[in-house]
């Protein structure tokens, strides 16, 4: 067999780049700080010098990219895929000390903004993975994001209560991935186009209702309650996680339940397996009896629930009304998170971490006057998934049967 | 091919017959039933009538009959002929502005159907476009030369634009494998990016502004207004039909469309025929790309006249409908084209004097494209017999 | 456990695929259902199953009548299916692909995979398979995944197996070790349906033939009779399987492979340091069993592959390295061997299909313009010629049938220039008239004096139709001999055995 030379090379690049980072950077300090009031303990401000920084980085990566060398040259073996992994970070981290150079960098407010930018990614992600693992390519995850918002909005409003409004944005999502799964199952529309399409109708249909009812009568059906962020007890003050991950909304927290039960259910159950069966090879799924339609039916629709939940948090865990593309192409950006996750729902999550992360960062750099444009911190998803997918870091496949619709004889 | 015409006639007048032209009439019908039902369903009147609906039944029917039935009429005034209008030149207006509308709607509706007959799914009309704006933006704006030969410069310019960030999908494709439909919808948030960075530099931005906006186009590089000031439509009118007729030509008539479509239909059997994939993958999305970017010039140069991020408005998205309604056939896309520009033209009125949001026309144009993907569906709402079609095995 | 069909009629539009077949299959027997490709055998097989509804005719076990709405009915009630194309997920384990659909489970529906990897150990134990329940399957050869699909098919402790033409795929070795499997299953008392194409698998494993032609069930035949009898049964007459030519008069060497490797996507070597050579007006063949490399080796020739190695001489000229287009070009006629995946555009006419390979080119486009008059005029002709019936030169090529699609390629190919003709398996499930024009074509294009190549995976065909025989096994060449060599000795050769 032949050994990809393909990791080594882009460690060889990232290298590259931290030491063009380290030569360009100026000799200050950057400020990090890591605590916030309701930590057990206090860990002080601490400043760091942006030359050391980013020199150890670059000659870390250089050794990295020495040592994937030996791996592939001297060793003939495949390069872990850490190697790849610790490089990336040793960039990025260079990259952060350089941009905060001369100022505080506050990593709690820095996570705390990328995790709430992140949940309903990481809710679109996942109706992504349960929608393409069983073989229904889903573009339509931001028709799901924004029917949620909408839906739980406008619930939540009438009925007063948030948790009929959760419900509510539950069932909306659900519904829109009903119709996906309608088009593409039944009628066997190019999934493609029915995601396409069905985005357009959603994101019409409720500008028009924002337009008309919620503009005619905000008070009756755009005046929904908000969710209040609590702190779990004792991990809510581990310093750094705990104001960061356990002291948010409970969208969050179910968050963090779906997550566990979706990957749990996709790879240790007879539902999971059946699901990836499906999605790889529907034919033979369904030569041992499992219906294929039912499946696919099923999990897309499961998927679209919980997008909807994710829109759910634009409205009642974040802004607390709804408006016009509330959404701004969060689905899309999930389903980068998806193919850079390589349909893994944790892999997923991750990359909707990293992606929420660049877009708050953009903020973080607006309030120090960095020179950074923003526009290339929003580009960063957009950019890295074409990377994915034209396999410049390693082969990027989706489960074999997505896109393709299943015809039974 | 249509070396025998007459055959071709008989088996379209059959298709009518079995109710396969019947398809897309009715999902038209359809959907616009499904908006008065929706205009109805928002309007505050008819909320109020609904409520009295046992005492007062007929007060309920002619409040929403004035609602959707005004709402509908300001549409047609909007889009075909208002017949309110004083004068002949108004009367007509609306049609001149569904015509605008229709002009960069076609173009890239015939773009993108381009690449669907050669069996690349472009999604990324909208990119393009702007490309093609900011190409022929940045001529129309800084380069000053006569009319003759800067409007025209400037044109070529944007479509170069358009086909340059078109190729580069086609040479991804082609080189690494890289799915085109994630690879455009990401190429789109891209380009919007970077339009609007650059609309933030002294590249593209205006002197004396803190906006994001452009200085305006020169009147050398504008397409000539065809009635005068008062009317938005352009000689890009007449570049969209000649791009009507070229693409017709091109896929129908020409060694190259033929490639793009056996790639199209099997790409396996065209490469094992000797037609280089990757090349004819460049190839398409050039030429998609190239007509995004004329569609681009027609905004910049045409109704526009200044770079702002909106400047693809959402006519890449609704290209995609366009070019499905169109079957991806040249005559079926202007048809869908002109159509769809006056929904989006009788919208405006509709929004204007009626309150109807313009966004029912999104509404009841995507649902026009599921019904007819889904004949299947339009059959059952309407319980018509499918034809002696063999069903298939 | 007694499995009857009775009186079983499907039919596809107007096709009737099966029109009232009777069949009975009996615990301790091995029945063999016999019939050429397209007669109607998976059709049956798939009623069976579950897969179809038969429109008329009943199944009847142990004599009661039952109804399969789907694949799980008929595994539930002991049927179990080794299929032709594996229903096997490659990115799964052994133990997840043989549990599928009867998963072993903890609470909660937790899988339980200990449970499903003893289950596989016991089958395989049981019938010697060696298996691992869990290796990847897509990782294992093709002789194992089927073992893995019989496991599949026992682990619902079937009664009535069906082999579903298991051989085609399978080294002789490969098929002597399943048939000996088929045996052994049978000695446990599992009632057998074995269907296949190949009377001498048949000869050797068969307590009971039936045969069905059309669709319809032409007889029963014992295991005793001959493979002539058996051929005359199958395609319903005396089959004259001669190819009619006259002795090879090779000049010159015209095209020469020296030392040919071709790598795969994967970096496998499927074609390793080929030489040959071909001479005007010969016909070499290529024999060997399907997956040896022989359809990489024409691909390479083609251009098809990135990744080779060694030199392709083409009447004086290296073809490595050249584009698909040049080896066209210079004079290269292809006869893929998936006419409907790499020979044709389905959903173009004939005549577009006719112009596939020289749509740039004059007379078809002058400029950029193609000539759609001299196109009509040129298809029409070949129609003619080629005797490809059909309603008319704009006729979409997929609604032509086997037989007038390969005419099709043919009339393609040989109306340029050829300097060598290539032709991978050029008969493959075609009827036995198109069979008889594919060969004489062939014949023809070898008596104009010219090199030709072909790919053939029955022997027969082989030693009929060429002049020497190349038998390939795993990449290399084993020999080249001439076509008249002994049957038992080019079957040692397409295991491997070098003679």
């Amino acid at each position: 067999m032949k050994l990809s030379k393909r990791p080594f090379v882009t460690v060889a690049v990232v290298a590259l780049l931290t030491l063009l980072l380290a030569a360009v950077a100026p000799h200050d300090i950057t400020t990090i700080n890591v605590s916030s009031d309701t930590d057990f303990f206090h860990i002080a401000d601490f400043p760091v010098s942006v030359t050391i920084v980013v020199w150890t980085c670059a000659a870390l990566n250089i050794l990295l990219a020495a040592g994937a060398g030996s791996f592939l040259f001297l060793a003939r073996r495949k390069v872990p895929g850490a190697i790849t992994g610790v490089a990336f970070f040793a960039m990025a981290l260079s990259a952060l000390v350089y941009l905060y150079h001369g100022n505080n960098m506050t990593i709690t407010s820095l996570l705390q903004g990328s995790l709430a930018l992140s949940v309903p990614l990481i809710f679109g992600s996942m109706a992504g993975v349960l929608s393409e693992r069983v073989g229904v390519v889903n573009i339509a995850i931001e028709g799901q994001l924004l029917f949620g918002a909408f839906a739980s909005a406008m619930i939540a409003s009438m009925t007063h209560s948030l948790w009929a409004g959760l419900f509510g944005s539950l069932v909306a999502g659900a519904l829109v991935a009903w119709i996906l799964a309608v088009f593409s199952i039944k009628y066997r529309v190019d999934q493609i186009i029915v995601g396409v399409v069905v985005n357009m109708l959603v994101v019409g249909l409720t500008n028009f209702l924002f337009g008309t009812l919620m503009g005619d009568n905000p008070v009756l059906f755009n005046q929904p309650p908000r969710f209040d962020k609590f702190s779990l007890p004792l991990l809510g003050q581990i310093p750094v996680i705990g104001p960061v991950l356990f002291n948010q909304t409970p969208i969050v927290y179910l968050m963090y339940l779906a997550l566990v039960v979706v990957f749990v259910a996709l790879f240790k159950t007879r539902w999971g397996l059946r699901v990836r069966a499906v999605g790889e090879y529907p034919k033979a799924a369904d030569t041992v009896g499992i219906n294929v339609y039912r499946t696919r039916y099923v999990s897309v629709v499961l998927g679209g629930a919980l997008a909807g939940l994710g829109g759910a948090f634009f409205t009642l865990g974040q802004v607390g009304s709804f408006g016009q593309g509330i959404t701004h192409g969060a689905g899309y950006i999930a389903l980068a998170a998806l193919i850079f996750g390589r349909w893994n729902p944790l892999l997923a999550a991750c990359a909707a971490l990293l992606f929420g992360f660049a877009q708050n960062l953009q903020y973080g750099l607006a309030i120090i006057g960095s020179p950074l444009p923003s526009e290339f911190l929003l580009m960063l998803p957009y950019v890295l998934t074409v990377i994915a997918v034209a396999g410049l870091v390693g082969k990027v496949t989706g489960p074999a049967a997505s896109g393709k619709p299943y015809v039974k004889e | 091919m249509s070396t025998e015409k007459t055959s071709r006639l008989k088996v379209d007048w059959q298709s009518i017959i079995r109710g396969n032209a019947l398809i897309p009439v009715l999902a038209i019908v359809t959907s616009l039933i499904v908006g008065g039902i929706l205009v109805a369903i928002a309007n505050t009147d008819v909320q109020a009538a609904a409520g009295n609906i046992f005492s007062a039944p007929g007060t309920f029917f002619s409040t929403l009959g004035q609602t959707v039935g005004g709402a509908y009429d300001a549409l047609f005034r909007g889009s075909i002929f208002n017949y309110q209008a004083s004068d002949v030149a108004l009367m007509f207006k609306p049609l001149t502005e569904t015509l605008a509308f229709a002009t960069p709607i076609t173009l890239t509706g015939l773009a993108l159907a381009i690449s669907f007959r050669s069996g690349l799914f472009n999604i990324g009309g909208t990119g393009q476009i702007i490309f093609g704006a900011m190409f022929a933006g940045w001529v129309g704006i800084y380069v000053h030369l006569p009319f003759w030969i800067h409007l025209p410069l400037a044109i070529v310019v944007g479509v170069i634009g358009g086909a340059f960030f078109g190729a580069l999908v086609g040479l991804l494709k082609a080189t690494t494998g890289a799915n085109e439909v994630i690879v455009t919808i990401m190429f789109n948030y891209i380009a919007g990016l970077l339009l609007q960075y650059l609309l933030k530099t002294p590249l593209l931005q205006a002197p004396n502004t803190a906006n994001p906006i452009s200085p305006a186009v020169q009147d050398t590089a504008k397409y000539p207004l065809l009635f005068g000031d008062t009317n938005r439509l352009h000689w890009g009118f007449f570049v969209m039909l000649a791009a009507v007729v070229f693409t017709w030509w091109l896929m129908n008539r020409s060694s190259i469309g033929f490639k793009f479509r056996a790639i199209g239909h099997n790409p396996r059997a065209a490469r094992v025929a000797g037609i280089n994939l990757g090349l004819t993958y460049v190839a398409v999305m050039a030429v998609s790309g190239a007509l995004a970017g004329l569609a681009g010039t027609t905004q910049i140069l045409g109704t526009e006249q200044h770079l702002t991020i909106g400047v693809s408005a959402s006519f890449g998205i609704d290209a995609i409908t366009v070019a499905l309604l169109g079957r991806s056939n040249p005559w079926g896309v202007l048809a869908a084209g002109i159509l769809f520009g006056g929904l989006r033209a009788g919208a405006v009125t509709m929004q204007a004097e009626q309150a109807v949001p313009v966004d029912i026309v999104t509404v009841v144009q995507s649902m026009i494209v599921l019904f007819i993907a889904a004949p299947p569906l339009v059959r059952a709402i309407y319980r018509i017999r499918k034809g002696a079609e063999v069903e298939a095995f | 456990m007694r499995l009857e069909l009775k009186g079983i009629t499907k039919r596809f539009g107007s096709l009737v695929a099966n029109d009232s077949v009777n069949l009975v299959a009996e615990p301790g027997q091995i029945h063999c259902l016999l019939g050429e490709n397209g007669a109607g055998k998976s059709t049956l097989m798939n009623v069976l199953y579950g897969l179809y509804q038969a429109d008329a005719g009943e199944i009847l076990i142990d004599g009661r009548v039952v109804k399969f709405s789907g694949p799980g009915d008929a595994m539930a009630a002991g049927i179990g299916m080794v299929h032709q194309h594996f229903m096997l997920i490659p990115v799964f384990t052994v133990a997840e692909n043989v549990i599928l659909g009867h998963e072993p489970t903890k609470a909660l529906g937790f899988l339980n995979m200990d449970e499903a990897r003893k289950r596989v150990r016991e089958i395989s134990d049981r019938f010697g398979f060696d298996v691992d329940p869990d290796a990847i399957v897509g990782e294992l050869p093709v002789g194992v995944q089927q073992r893995v699909e019989i496991i599949k098919a026992l682990i619902g402790d079937a009664q009535v197996l069906v082999f579903d033409e298991p051989t085609a795929v399978l080294t002789p070795q490969e098929t002597d070790e399943l048939m000996a499997i088929m045996k052994q299953l049978r000695d446990a008392g599992k009632a057998i349906v074995f269907i296949t194409h190949k009377l001498r698998e048949v000869k050797e494993v068969a307590d009971k033939i039936t045969v069905i032609r059309l669709g319809k069930v032409v007889g029963e035949a014992k295991p005793t009779s001959t493979q002539a009898e058996l051929a005359s049964m199958m395609v319903g007459r005396a089959v004259d399987l001669d190819v009619n030519k006259t002795p090879a008069k090779p000049a010159d060497v015209k095209f020469s492979v020296k030392n040919l490797e071709v790598f795969n996507h994967l970096g496998q070597k499927v074609v390793d340091d080929v030489s040959f050579d071909i001479h005007a007006g010969e016909i070499l063949v290529f024999a060997g069993v399907q997956g040896n490399g022989q359809t990489e080796l024409t691909e390479a020739i083609l251009g098809l592959h990135t990744r080779v190695h060694g030199s392709i001489v083409l009447d004086g000229h290296e073809l490595i390295g050249q584009s698909v287009k040049h080896r066209l070009d210079w004079g290269l006629g292809f006869v893929p061997e998936d006419r409907t995946l790499d020979g044709l555009v389905a959903d173009f006419s004939i005549a577009e299909n006719l112009m596939l390979d020289r749509s740039d080119r004059k007379p078809f486009a002058k400029g950029l313009l193609l000539q759609l008059k001299y196109l009509a005029e040129f298809a029409a002709e070949k129609v003619k010629q080629f005797d490809i019936r059909t309603q008319g030169i704009n006729q979409r090529a997929g609604a032509l049938s086997g037989g007038n699609q390969q005419k099709v390629v043919l009339a393609r190919e040989l109306s340029r220039e050829l300097r060598i003709l290539v032709a991978s398996q050029p008969t493959r499930g075609l009827d036995v008239g198109s069979i008889e024009f594919v060969h004489e074509q062939i014949v023809a294009t070898r008596d104009q004096g010219l090199p030709v190549m072909i790919v053939a995976t029955e022997l027969d065909e082989a030693t009929q139709l060429g002049d020497r025989i190349a038998v390939m096994y795993r990449g290399k060449i084993v020999g080249i001999v001439p076509a008249d060599t002994e049957r038992a000795r080019l079957g040692q050769m397409m295991a491997g055995v070098v003679a």
